[in-house]
């Protein structure tokens, strides 16, 4: 089929409807967050509209920029730990019997219809001392008493990393079901183990995926602002916390937005690095 | 003993029997085509000679040592897959040195090598190139020097030329065998095509319903058919019932052939008779005699379909031999018992 390049002003009528909602669900949100993000604040929870920089400038301490630091390290834990656990499983489920996926996939598909909150709570409950995991290490005669493992740090990423795997297998899985079976075989006729096999084919065929993944979850780790109040300390609390806390508690929203806008932009940059690095790497 | 055993070979995928109790030896050296059509399980046996899969039942050996068990990677093989699996993440270079790579030989040596193999196959300078960018029939080299990198003891194909275009898989088929005698490497392909199988193979080894039917040179394969299915799938043939009676005297079509006698004992048997052993004559008494129905003149071959008493007998000539015949002419069908080859079933 050949296309025509649109001829008349007509031709552009399909481009309306995504456009029209880019521009109400997006832009425009967007735009008067970024607005909103130059004005000034009142005291007694509302703002006037200015145009000053005071919010990025209270921005730029140091507290906030080791709360920038750390949520952007977490963040990219817990895309490593999505990808470094899904990938196997997922290459793993992709060799199973269609009905033993099936199964699997709907049991994921099921933890993705959880919220948060309800996430956040059953692992604050599996981590305590009294009803606790820990219990079981007990019984077992692993552990000498059962402990408190919330809040930690390593609460905290176990929850987010529980709540973004389904979205990284689903990710993953049309990739590896995709890839073709006989270049792991044919990696095995040639003198690759299994296990090499899958680090010196699976891993680099996919590399682009794996690439793509890893931002996806980092940027959905980026926005979770529950679970690190339910399962960490106040040290564990990233940028969304304090934006939510900002906007909603404070009643402050030309700083939230002003840091909304910052975490928005340091994200950007980030993905733009990382997609340069990965263009560069594909050339070399 | 050198070179390759299958003893009593047993596949099973749940109830169903994909390979049957093949029995094969392949001396060091030697060229084998695996032939029949889809389904006949030649896939699953070269999948289990190469440790990709476990046979259900029965013994490999390679070199006189049991490798029924060995995993696929400690087995020193090289294989071409029917989708070639090059590695799309790889140049030309880095896919051929694979295997090298994998076993840590020193760089020096793979590039040596990787230059070596790619101007055995015609692709030197080649290196490289990623292999998205490579034509068929040069991917299909690439996946040849890659599999044979390490100087295998087994190079095994999995109809490999079955997506190149005609003219081309004629010439690879050529450039395949020759490429074989020069290594001297013990080769087993797998194909459907017939052709393929008598241009490469030194032994052909015909197989249905996962069970190997003959297993010969291609010559005795087709003037000597072990049966009718063999006879049939390898080129064209008549397959004509023939009768003993008590005297043991043979019949076919109603008319004595002198001189061909059946198994002992067996009253009727089926031979197979090629259509260039069949010779027209004019009506004779006494003699098979049939009607000319159709008359396929190629060019290069001319068919003649002749109907006696309700069967269709072919006869193929060459333009030199042309039978002055016409559609609905009266003509004789001379048989020797020499043409006919009387087969087990
Ligand atoms: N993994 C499998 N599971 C079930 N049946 C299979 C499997 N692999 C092959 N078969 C069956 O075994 C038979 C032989 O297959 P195959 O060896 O691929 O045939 P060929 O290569 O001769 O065309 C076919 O009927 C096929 O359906
Ligand atoms: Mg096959």
């Amino acid at each position: 089929m050949r296309r025509e390049p649109p001829q008349t002003v007509g031709d552009y009528a399909p481009l309306l409807f995504p456009a029209a909602m880019l521009t109400i669900f997006f832009v425009v949100p967007f735009g008067t967050m970024i607005a909103v993000s130059f004005f000034q604040r009142q005291q007694g929870g509302f703002y006037t509209p200015a145009f000053v920089f005071d919010n990025y400038g209270r921005f730029l301490s140091a507290f906030f920029g080791s709360v920038l630091g750390f949520s952007l390290m977490m963040a990219v834990a817990v895309a490593i730990c999505c990808v470094v656990l899904a990938l196997p499983f997922t290459y793993m489920l992709t060799r199973m019997a269609r009905s033993v996926q099936v199964v699997w996939l709907v049991a994921l598909l099921s933890v993705l219809s959880l919220s948060e909150v309800i996430i956040g709570f059953a692992w604050s409950t599996l981590f305590s001392r009294t009803a606790g995991i820990t219990n079981i290490l007990v019984a077992l005669g692993l552990m000498g008493e059962a402990k408190a493992l919330t809040p930690s740090f390593a609460a905290v990423l176990t929850g987010m990393v529980y709540q973004a795997f389904p979205y990284t297998v689903l990710v993953l899985f049309p990739a590896l079901v995709r890839l073709d079976p006989t270049l792991t075989e044919a990696a095995r006729t040639l003198g690759a183990s299994p296990l090499k096999a899958f680090f010196t084919v699976v891993v680099p065929a996919l590399r682009n995926t794996i690439v793509a993944t890893l931002i996806m979850v980092f940027i959905f780790a980026l926005g979770s602002y529950l679970l690190p109040q339910l399962l960490g300390r106040p040290q564990h609390w990233t940028l969304s916390v304090l934006i939510t806390d900002q906007a909603i508690y404070q009643s402050n929203m030309p700083f939230a937005a002003a840091m909304a806008v910052f975490l928005v932009l340091v994200t950007l940059g980030l993905v733009a690095l990382t997609v340069i690095a990965g263009r560069k790497g594909e050339a070399a | 003993m050198s070179g390759l055993a299958l003893q009593n070979v047993v596949k099973e995928f749940g109830s169903f029997r994909a390979v049957n109790n093949v029995e094969l030896t392949v001396p060091h050296g030697t060229f084998v085509c695996m032939l029949g059509p889809s389904g006949c399980g030649k896939t699953t046996l070269l999948r289990m000679i190469a440790g990709l899969d476990l046979p259900t039942g029965g013994a490999i050996r390679l070199d006189g040592e049991d490798i029924t068990r060995v995993p696929t990677h400690k087995r020193n093989l090289g294989m071409v897959f029917q989708s070639l699996a090059l590695f799309p993440h790889l140049t030309v270079g880095e896919n051929i040195a694979y295997p090298l790579r994998i076993r840590k030989a020193p760089k020096e040596d793979q590039k040596r090598r990787v230059e070596e193999l790619l101007s055995m196959i015609h692709l030197a300078g080649y290196a490289d190139r990623p292999v998205s960018k490579l034509s068929g029939g040069q991917r299909q080299r690439v996946a040849i020097a890659r599999a044979l990198a390490i100087s295998p003891k087994l190079f095994l194909l999995d109809e490999p030329l079955s997506a190149l275009d005609a003219k081309l898989r004629e010439a690879m088929q050529v450039e395949l065998r020759q490429l074989q005698q020069q290594l001297g490497i013990t080769t087993i392909v797998v194909t459907h095509d017939q052709r393929e199988a008598m241009t490469m193979a030194d032994t052909v080894v015909v197989m249905n319903g996962g069970e190997i039917r003959q297993a010969a040179s291609p010559i005795e394969i087709y003037r000597r058919p072990a049966d009718s299915f063999v006879a049939d799938f390898i080129g064209q043939t008549n397959l004509i019932e023939a009768e003993a009676d008590t005297q043991g005297q043979v019949s076919v079509l109603g008319q004595p052939v002198p001189g061909l006698a059946l198994p002992a004992g067996a009253a009727k048997a089926t031979l197979s008779i090629r259509p260039e052993d069949v010779h027209l004559t004019a009506p004779v008494a006494g003699a098979i005699s049939g009607t000319v129905t159709f008359v396929r003149d190629l060019g290069g071959t001319i068919e003649t379909f002749v109907d006696v008493a309700g069967r269709q007998i072919v006869a193929v000539s060459t333009p030199r031999q042309r039978p002055d015949v016409t559609v609905g002419q009266q003509v004789g069908v001379a048989l020797t018992p020499d043409v006919c080859v009387v087969l087990r079933k």
